[in-house]
């Protein structure tokens, strides 16, 4: 019930927050807060594998950019067909969009975490570096082979992608992603999964199968990073292999340690700056990315931890009213 | 036979300039466990300076305040922090160079002009080839020499079997490890160099794929081995040659990975890497 609750309430919540804030911003706030959002799916997403778990991912954008490919082209060739059955029957266009859009996400969403099987298969047999530079590798493969399927728009890019996802949908995302995250690091599975990170060899003697672990870890976070790439191409409506190449993968991993590894709040924080400071930066035009480069190593320097390590960031920490103390971990 | 031929000798040049650059990322790695993204990139000021010598010093010198001032502070806090730096690092000089020499690609005069050697069997080979093997030979065979002969590089493979051990000996392991940054930055600015002589003309961006594809090459020999940078260098470059020759150009920038996967699956540590067992 209460579940039930929450969950509807979120949903309420967000047409609110959808219908004030599209009139009250202009477009380019807008789709900076958008942007946002899909950053923070990305980095609680990849937390899950590099911060949770202490595995070495550097291929996010390789399973973003499946699950964006894998949802534009469900909404090309099926997708566009729903929703024109649905307009017919006299449904609003928002509410027509939603079944096909969904879909389109969760497809795209399936199809990155089978990716992310596959690449999590590896971590059985590879550790740390090597680990990092298979996935690393596995990520340039996807964007290489996109880059030469012609059907997919190859070098050109694909064009003509319905702009079905706004922040109702990214905020759907969001909440997805947090709900995820934090429910798993409570439950046995999040237990299994920081004993892998703290000592494997440890957590094996203790009878935790990490195989099955590291590789749920991955499907999970790639199975996000599909939903983010799908969200990120109903909302750009234009794809482009050359929006996923490993420095794509190199940003989300930024807001990951810049946040704390393993903190869901960080990581949200972290996403939020390192989305914010490239705009805020704008009108220093050409200095722009030097002055992103040296935040990054000064942060780096003077935090090495994170902004908030492994701690969490709680309304009931910042009120001060702690009511039970094994939760204020 | 002789396209076969030819594409071998091709990708064997190709091949040493990977060599060069996995040199100085293998080394790095043996000593910090440091993946040192920025390594590719410290080609590129060695590539505008052209001049072997000049800009062997030059880059030298930008890995000294790199390591110095950046990877130093670090070098207590987390691998990962590390590695961020190091990113950071490579964003930096990449950005640093669009904002000294703009963003499109500069040109500068051949500096040896090209002319074609007979081989025999049809199989030619440029005089700027002749080039880069003899110089990336040599250099190999002088970091080999200082590795293994010198009080340095017997300090160097000591600070890279265990740090804390080293220091105990007397070795000063900070003097070390800037050592290897510099060393590592004079092959990489010798590799910028020898690219140069064929493709004379820089652009900002153009350090990341040769960087990554040399990291690849040195994990594929085993990171960390010296021998085994040379190795997986000239696999990666004759592999690379022969897919563009033989399949598909486009999937170039693949194919280095996919031979990494491979790899790895079959050698968890690399080609001459020795596998280490965990210990609790």
């Amino acid at each position: 019930m209460r579940q039930a609750a929450w969950a509807a309430g979120t949903v309420l919540g967000l047409v609110v927050v959808e219908m004030v804030l599209s009139r009250a911003l202009n477009p380019y706030v807008l789709r900076v807060v958008v942007l946002c959002g899909i950053s923070i799916i990305l980095a609680v997403s990849l937390n899950l594998i590099n911060g949770f778990t202490g595995q070495f991912s550097i291929g996010h954008a390789g399973f973003m950019a499946l699950g964006a490919y894998g949802s534009a082209m469900f909404s090309l060739h099926v997708g566009i067909g729903w929703v024109e059955a649905l307009s017919g029957a006299g449904l609003p266009v928002a509410l027509a969009a939603a079944p096909a859009l969904l879909a389109a996400l969760l497809l795209g969403g399936l199809l990155a975490a089978a990716a992310g099987y596959l690449v999590g298969l590896p971590s059985l047999r590879l550790r740390g570096d090597y680990l990092a530079i298979v996935t690393l590798g596995f990520g340039e493969i996807i964007r290489v082979v996109i880059l030469n399927i012609d059907a997919v728009g190859g070098a050109r890019g694909l064009g003509g992608i319905p702009g079905w996802a706004n922040l109702f949908w990214v905020g759907l995302g969001v909440a997805s992603v947090l709900v995820v995250a934090r429910n798993l690091a409570h439950s046995t599975y999040g237990r299994a999964l920081f004993a892998i990170r703290d000592d494997e060899v440890a957590a094996e003697a203790l009878g935790v199968n990490t195989t099955s672990y590291k590789v749920l870890a991955f499907v999970i976070g790639a199975f996000f990073a599909g939903v983010a790439g799908g969200l990120f191409a109903h909302v750009l409506s234009y794809l482009n292999p050359g929006s996923f190449t490993f420095i794509k993968s190199i940003e989300v991993i930024a807001m990951v340690v810049l946040g704390g590894m393993g903190s869901i709040s960080g990581s949200v924080v972290a996403a939020i700056l390192l989305t914010l400071l490239p705009e805020v930066l704008r009108p220093v035009k050409d200095l722009r990315m030097v002055i992103y480069a040296l935040m990054l190593v000064l942060l780096m320097i003077t935090r090495p931890q994170g902004l908030l390590g492994t701690r969490e960031l709680s309304l009931r920490a910042l009120i001060g009213r702690r009511r039970a103390p094994h939760e204020a971990t | 036979m002789t396209e076969f031929l030819q594409q071998l000798v091709n990708g064997i040049t190709g091949g040493c300039v990977y060599a060069l650059i996995a040199l100085g990322y293998t080394m790095v790695y043996g000593i910090l466990r440091l993946i040192n993204f920025a390594h590719g990139d410290i080609s590129d000021p060695g590539r505008a300076l052209a001049v072997l010598v000049l800009s062997m010093l030059g880059c030298g010198l930008v890995g000294l305040l790199i390591e110095r001032l950046a990877y130093k502070p670090v070098r207590r806090s987390s691998r990962l922090a590390a590695l961020i730096t190091a990113i950071g690092i490579s964003l930096l000089l990449e950005n640093g160079g669009v904002l000294l020499f703009g963003a499109d690609p500069k040109f500068f005069p051949q500096i040896i002009p090209a002319h074609n050697l007979a081989l025999g069997a049809g199989v030619t080979i440029s005089n700027q080839q002749v080039i880069i093997l003899v110089v990336s030979l040599g250099l190999m065979l002088a970091l080999r020499w200082i590795v293994m002969s010198t009080r340095v590089g017997k300090a160097m493979r000591a600070v890279s079997h265990s740090h804390v051990a080293a220091a105990l000996m007397g070795i000063s392991v900070d003097r070390i490890i800037t050592f290897t940054f510099v060393l590592g930055s004079m092959l990489a600015a010798a590799a910028g160099v020898l690219v140069a002589l064929q493709n004379p003309k820089i652009e900002p961006y153009m350090g990341i794929m040769p960087g990554l594809k040399a990291f690849v090459a040195a994990v594929l020999g085993g990171i960390g081995n010296i021998p085994g940078a040379v190795l997986g260098g000239l696999v990666m470059g004759i592999v690379e040659v022969m897919v563009v020759g033989y399949l598909s150009p486009t999937y170039r920038d693949a194919i280095a990975f996919v031979l990494l996967i491979v790899i790895l699956l079959v050698r968890p540590a690399g080609i001459l890497g020795k596998a280490t067992a965990e210990k609790v």
